[in-house]
């Protein structure tokens, strides 16, 4: 993503509760256009940093600019963004139309305007004739799609999404995960999506901000992310992975476990040094012996359908996951060869 | 039937006599003909029931105790909302202490406020208001309207609140387009409470009327005091169609148990 215009800026962003902190200096900065991720567990403070941006939350200490006006202190209902929320929060008095037109009548939208821009809606988030329903006589999805078609209709600045499918059934919510793409990308509005589900996060967003105990771990695309975390907390919550100890014998030679395995880093390693690894489940292969193999013990084997999850222990009682399509030819206790590719290798802080 | 069976029977009937007996023996007394409270009747007559809307003193106890009613339940609905939105929603310091002192007139003594509140008005001055009875009430209907709206507040999604925000509504805008209308089932039982408490309360209102301020509950007192005939049977009775009709209306429109909080959620506005 090329930087574009900066829409939200936070600089130096806390916020606690009591003892609790949520945002721990948050900078960030989110550009015209994009469709941006605030991915991680629970109470890492990705919905905070989505409240402060939607002028919910008063942060403690820092700043937040929207097109570079300063707006910390500005409540929600003067910054003009859209917010879908989890629980959806559609009016349940009003009839669909008249939540979606909620915003334009809060504006002074005339009504014959608003009742086409009402349609106009509808029609952009494929829901019709539903108009006249109350919310709860309509499905998830379909509730979702008003939710996402009020927000929308305001032409907010910016579009927040707070956890918008958490609430579907599975698959629903990969359905409306390609929808959502689809209109973000025709109305272009710039949108923050919070997200404890990594597929959603690398699958819908132009650039991933990963958080942990208040602070961005790391930020950037969903292939950065993933194939070059930056911490082993990002290496492990997006996607697993295994981490191992090495000690370097050579620049591009490492010892694990008694082994040497030959590996591509960034950087050439200082002999001697003791460096992290970490190994996607998937590089991992079963084999026989050769170059860049280490013995394990097979503690557990897991049938998952298109995959089975394979769990090792290396002599010094070291983890190891490695993933094989279908069902693994292995079983428990067995004494199993694990290959390990030499460019398979990340190394963390 | 099975020997079991017609005892649970038996047990039902007795327990539903028990409960409306004594209703059903002041209605049946209030139409005796004759000046004492015979029982079983001499015969039928309207007479009481005319005594009753006729005597002076009543129609204007009666009038007082409209005016009393409507203003203490506008006084303490606005208050009593004010109240639960800030206990349930809002951290507020010394929560229990406000709640209990909120809730107080429930648990104090009849007997006792009353005294409370007649030390205060001679005190003030304002024996001979009207205004001392209303307060009076507010006051004692206040428990009753902290409790119903509370459990509208609770079941607000406070999520709806800051969606309306978001599409650009300020505070008092969001108050009145989502957050009052969705508060509609709790205000309305609120206020039959209310009406309720306020039309039959009797011991705090002897202490504070005087001839001229009394409500109805007073003067049927003072008249059960100096007379004997039915009349206060007949009035009784109307007494009891009320509340029936206030009870079966709020059960008809607003779905006492949703109100009472006893099912579900009280979202979704009061009409079905």
């Amino acid at each position: 993503m090329s930087a574009g215009k900066r829409v939200v800026a936070l600089e130096g962003v806390r916020k606690a509760y009591g003892e609790t902190v949520a945002m721990d200096g948050v900078d960030l900065a989110i550009d015209e256009g994009e469709l941006l991720t605030l991915l991680g567990p629970s109470g890492c403070g990705k919905t905070t940093t989505l409240n402060v941006i939607a002028g919910f939350v008063v942060p403690d200490a820092g700043h937040v600019r929207i097109d570079g006006a300063e707006v910390t202190d500005r409540p929600a209902w003067q910054r003009g963004l859209g917010v879908v929320f989890q629980s959806y929060a559609l009016f349940p008095h009003m009839s669909v139309a008249d939540n979606v037109a909620f915003g334009l009548r809060e504006r002074g939208v005339g009504r014959a305007e608003a009742g086409d821009r009402v349609r106009e809606a509808l029609a952009l988030v494929r829901l019709q004739g539903v108009a006249d329903r109350r919310p709860a006589q309509l499905s998830g999805g379909q509730q979702q799609r008003v939710a996402l078609a009020r927000a929308l209709v305001i032409r907010p600045r910016v579009l927040l999404l707070d956890e918008p499918l958490a609430a579907l059934d599975r698959k629903l919510r990969e359905e409306m995960r390609a929808e959502l793409k689809e209109i973000q990308r025709a109305v272009g509005t710039t949108t923050v999506f919070v997200t404890h589900d990594q597929h959603e996060a690398l699958g819908l967003s132009d650039r991933v901000a990963v958080m942990c105990h208040g602070r961005i771990e790391q930020l950037g695309t969903p292939e950065d992310v993933y194939e070059r975390p930056a911490t082993a907390f990002v290496a492990d919550f997006v996607g697993a992975s295994s981490a191992l100890t090495a000690r370097a014998t050579s620049g591009d030679l490492v010892e694990i476990c008694g082994a040497r395995i030959a590996v591509r880093l960034d950087r050439m390693l200082h002999t001697g040094e003791t460096v992290r690894l970490l190994i996607r489940p998937e590089r991992v292969a079963l084999g026989s012996a050769g170059p860049n193999t280490i013995p394990a013990r097979v503690s557990g084997v897991m049938y998952l359908g298109d995959h089975s999850e394979v769990r090792l222990e290396l002599v010094d009682g070291t983890r190891l996951l490695a993933s094989v399509r279908g069902r693994a030819a292995v079983s428990a206790g067995e004494r199993v060869v694990a290959h390990l590719p030499e460019d398979a290798f990340l190394e963390t802080r | 039937m099975t020997a079991a069976r017609a005892t649970g029977v038996a047990v039902v009937v007795l327990l539903l006599a028990f409960l409306t007996v004594p209703s059903l023996v002041v209605i049946v007394v209030s139409f005796n003909p004759t000046a004492i409270m015979a029982f079983p009747p001499h015969g039928l007559s309207l007479r009481w029931y005319e005594n009753a809307l006729t005597y002076p003193q009543f129609q204007r106890a009666a009038v007082n105790s409209l005016i009393v009613t409507a203003a203490a339940t506008l006084l303490a609905l606005p208050i009593g909302t004010a109240a639960a939105l800030a206990l349930v929603r809002h951290r507020v310091a010394a929560h229990a202490v406000w709640a209990a002192a909120l809730l107080s007139p429930v648990v104090v003594p009849g007997v006792a406020a009353g005294l409370g509140f007649l030390i205060l008005a001679a005190g003030l001055g304002l024996l001979a208001s009207r205004w001392v009875l209303i307060a009076v009430h507010a006051i004692l209907v206040l428990p009753f309207v902290i409790r119903s709206v509370s459990v509208s507040v609770a079941n607000l999604d406070p999520a709806l609140e800051r969606a309306a925000a978001s599409l650009g509504a300020r505070p008092s805008r969001v108050f009145r387009r989502v957050t009052l209308p969705l508060l509609r089932p709790g205000l309305a039982a609120a206020a039959l409470f209310a009406v309720i408490v306020s039309v039959n309360e009797f011991v705090v209102s002897l202490f504070v009327s005087t001839r001229v301020t009394e409500i109805l509950p007073v003067a049927m007192f003072t008249y059960v005091v100096n007379y004997t005939d039915p009349t206060m049977a007949a009035l009784s009775t109307f007494f009891i169609a009320a509340t029936f009709v206030a009870v079966f209306a709020a059960e008809r429109w607003l779905g006492l148990a949703r109100v009472f909080g006893l099912e579900g959620h009280a979202r979704g506005g009061p009409s079905r």
